[in-house]
């Protein structure tokens, strides 16, 4: 009998010194230390010799698991690939520039800016923690950069190296943050100035307030032209696109104050109403900057280029030489090892290799591909070395055409009219419409007065609370959403999610994910479970790979004869004992009453011994969500086979439409035709095959299970496990619409208020310098509130 | 009132010279990583003790 439970220990004893995983093996020690894998050990040793363990100071099981394959950095020796990586080279220093997407905690950063305790040569290496970047200086004389690469990998930070890899990217938007520091800057000096003028203390120097004024307009000219200049320039853009935008009118407004103000100073009339002008550039900028305050180190944008490789082996006359994967042309013969990425559509040489395209079309099983036949761009060697020669440049592959399509073409952004500019519209007619009736009306009764009036009207009307509504209540509501483990992309997606009445979900990688749970119920002798591993391990339909994968393997078994029956399951003779694996009818019996676990059963000399239960293939929870999703259209697309019909479709019932055997292509014109039906999509989707699709469809969000790995161009990412409250998800977008519409209540109140004053002739500076800011500060106040509060409560259910 | 209007004048140029320091640091990079540096500092300095 084998045991395959693994016993319970306590929770101290049993997880890794290194990476905080639970130890099933406890042979794996040193040092009185448990580890989880030989990986995780010899990281500690290493670290140990090097007098580096200081790293498990500062954070409790700082490690990753080292289960990923080892990559190979010999690529970086070549100088046309080094090039990439490199911000700076000479004789004896160079600086070179790495996205390492493990750093995740304190310990991290303070052992990779150790690293030259193990790596010499590397003079300096610095993290900048929030881009997870290291910038590493060493002496090219010394030390290959392909060695520091190494011995990252080797202690467990491997550097990610694609095709789109490249040093410097801008984290974040450094004109803004300039901008606001200017206007912030001015708003400060210039209420200071104004001070006398607040006080009333006109009459104790006519010669101190009029240096003051002048003071004040020199303040506020940068505030104008170099602050708002957006404001401006957008207002121009839409004007000529011949549509109203919230810029316009606040551009009017900005327009009004300064040359109302300039007049009032250059004449000594009045003070003028830069401080409102200038505080309102300021509250205005602090709006966009909250709103465009995404999440730094996750990418929003990724193309094919970040999933495959940056370089590739090529056959030359003497031996291989890696060079720059843009660099293949048709004819080249390149060599793809296991577990690395075709880069390019190619005709194998080899006798037979196994792919993988799960990730690029979403097929579960991996595909036998034989002598002489294609073999496409993204799929994934298992298996042996292969040797291929191209047939097409990497941007004309089958795969990346995808890209070309004219969903691709154009920011989502633009094809969208937002609330905020339904409102800006009605409200700049209003505004316009206000302004001539009161100038006639001005015009009858008191001309001198009429101008006057008019820029009041106009100054005032400026909507600052109307324009930090949206920002405010999505901003917030995104950081919520961003600690709940779903990351959008900017605060737009908000909005478009509360319009969302269709869903369609991806099957391989979203319903169903990768890590199943196996276990053995049954019983069978130790060498009996090394020839089914044996068994399952030939063949490659996605059950059979996974049970091969949990057992332990010989490789001195023969099988003497197999035979695959599909959608039934495995013959196999292995020392003239017969082996039946597969489903109940199959092997002969009766399928257990259970749900939502897969079953294999096991026949050994027609006497059923038993079966492993595969559970967890499809993601926790996902019945409730469906249930909890009846007022939407569901669907389903997947680029896999039909042999999961039934099962999906006892989740989602008989009315949601299912497709499977989907193309990348397939899945983008779908969701195509139902937009053309005025569905409002939301697609989740998690590989390159849906990127298409995501790219199409209202919301595009992805899911993932860990954030650091690809994730293709979308909306927002969602935590795989989150994926279960996607309803109280939408139910939070549609809330903050209601809370932005009640804030836009409270802006338009103010505007009636202040506009009552402009319309009778009594706007002061004073009463604008009061008003302004108290809209701005009590639209901003409730929506923070009102967002922390709703997310509170809908979140807390739950956890 | 002359002494004001010294007074204001330096004030002025103080406060626009911060303004510009903090300009010049950004530009060069003083606010990419706004985690880092604070971790750093609890780094303790340990090589004085092994060599």
């Amino acid at each position: 009998m084998v045991e395959t439970t693994v016993e319970k220990e306590t929770e101290e004893s049993l997880s890794c010194f290194h990476c905080g995983q639970p130890v099933r093996d406890s042979h794996v020690m040193l040092d009185n230390r448990y580890f989880c894998c030989r990986g995780c050990q010899t990281v500690y040793q290493i670290l140990n010799d090097n007098n580096l363990c200081d790293y498990y100071q500062y954070e409790k099981h700082p490690g990753s698991t080292q289960n990923q394959s080892a990559g190979d950095f010999t690529f970086l020796d070549e100088p046309s690939i080094r090039k990439k990586i490199l911000i700076f080279e000479s004789a004896d220093y160079a600086k070179a520039e790495f996205f390492v997407p493990a750093i995740h905690c304190i310990s991290c950063l303070w052992l990779l800016e150790n690293i030259q305790k193990i790596c010499g040569g590397v003079i300096k290496s610095e993290v900048n923690f929030s881009a997870k970047r290291v910038t590493i200086t060493y002496h090219p004389q010394q030390v290959a950069l392909s060695a520091i690469a190494n011995a990252m990998q080797v202690i467990g930070y491997p550097p990610q190296i694609n095709l789109d890899t490249q040093p410097n990217k801008v984290t974040f938007n450094k004109s803004l943050i300039a901008k606001i520091a200017i206007a912030g800057f001015a708003f400060g000096n210039i209420m200071l100035l104004s001070f006398p003028e607040y006080l009333g203390m006109e009459n104790n120097g006519g010669e101190l307030n009029r240096l003051f004024s002048y003071l004040i307009l020199a303040l506020s000219v940068p505030v104008t032209f170099y602050s708002g200049n957006d404001y401006f320039i957008n207002a121009w853009k839409s004007f000529k696109q011949k549509q109203l935008n919230i810029d316009v009118p606040i551009a009017i407004g900005l327009a009004a104050l300064f040359l109302r103000s300039s007049y009032d100073i250059i004449t000594h009339t009045g003070p003028g109403y830069m401080d409102s002008l200038s505080g309102l550039v300021f509250f205005l900028l602090i709006g966009r900057w909250f709103q465009d305050k995404t999440f730094e180190s996750l990418a929003f944008d990724r193309d094919y280029q970040s999933y495959f490789p940056l370089s590739v082996q090529k056959r030359i006359a003497e031996g291989y030489k890696a060079i720059l994967v843009l660099d293949l042309a048709p004819q080249d013969v390149i060599q793809i090892r296991n577990m690395e990425v075709i880069p390019t559509d190619a005709e194998l040489l080899s006798d037979e290799a196994c792919i993988d395209y799960s990730f690029v079309t979403g097929e579960a099983r991996p595909s036998k591909v034989k002598k002489g036949e294609t073999v496409f761009a993204g799929g994934r060697l298992l298996g042996t070395p292969v040797l291929l020669e191209v047939i097409k440049k990497t941007s004309q592959s089958h795969l990346t055409s995808l890209w070309n399509n004219e969903a691709f073409q154009k920011p989502k952004e633009s094809k969208y009219k937002k609330i905020i500019d339904y409102a800006a519209q009605r409200f700049t007619w209003a505004v316009l419409l206000l302004t001539i009736v009161t100038g006639i009306f001005w015009y009858q009764h008191d001309r001198e007065q009429m101008w006057l009036v008019i820029t009041s009207v106009l100054m005032v009307a400026c909507p600052c609370a109307l324009a930090l509504a949206a920002p405010f209540t999505y901003g917030n509501m995104m950081r919520k959403l961003g600690r709940f483990g779903l990351y959008l992309k900017n605060a737009d997606v908000i909005e478009r999610l509360a319009k969302a009445d269709t869903i369609i979900f991806d099957k391989t990688g979203t319903i169903t994910f990768g890590n199943a749970h196996i276990a053995w119920k049954g019983f069978a002798e130790e060498d009996e479970l090394l020839n089914i591993q044996a068994i399952t391990a030939s063949s490659t339909h996605p059950l059979s790979m996974l049970i091969a994968k949990s057992l332990q393997s010989d490789s001195s078994i023969t099988i003497e004869k197999i035979v695959e029956k599909p959608g039934k399951g495995i013959e196999a003779y292995v020392n003239g004992v017969v082996y039946q694996i597969g489903s109940a009818d199959f092997v002969g019996t009766i399928k257990p009453t259970l749900q939502q676990a897969s079953y294999v059963f096991v026949g050994i000399n027609n006497e059923v011994r038993g079966y492993f239960e595969i559970t967890t293939f499809i993601r926790s929870g996902l019945q409730q969500l469906i249930s909890k999703l009846r007022n939407f259209t569901l669907g389903l697309l997947s680029g896999d086979n039909e042999s999961d019909l039934k099962r999906m479709q006892t989740f989602f019932g008989k009315a949601a439409e299912m497709r499977f055997n989907q193309s990348p292509h397939d899945k983008l014109a779908y969701i195509q035709t139902l937009q053309n039906h005025h569905k409002t999509v939301v697609m989740l989707g998690d590989g390159l095959n849906d990127s298409g699709a995501l790219k199409q469809s209202d919301i595009g969000i992805a899911v993932t299970d860990d954030t650091g790995v690809f994730t293709p161009a979308c909306d927002g990412i969602l935590q795989g496990d989150k994926l279960q409250y996607l309803d109280k998800i939408i139910l939070l977008a549609k809330k903050s619409t209601r809370i932005l519409k009640v804030a836009f209540a409270i802006s338009f109140f103010y505007n009636i208020i202040a506009l009552s004053f402009a319309v009778s002739g009594l706007l002061t500076p004073l009463v604008a310098a009061i008003l302004m800011p108290i809209s701005s500060v009590s639209v901003v106040g409730f929506a923070t509130l009102a967002v922390n509060i709703t997310s509170n409560k809908i979140l807390k259910e739950t956890s | 009132m002359t002494i004001l209007i010294l007074l204001i004048s330096v004030s002025l140029v103080i406060a626009i010279l911060f303004l510009l320091s903090f300009l010049w640091s950004m530009k060069h990079g003083q606010f990419n990583d706004t985690y880092g540096p604070a971790a750093r500092m609890l780094f303790d300095d340990k090589k004085k003790k092994h060599e």
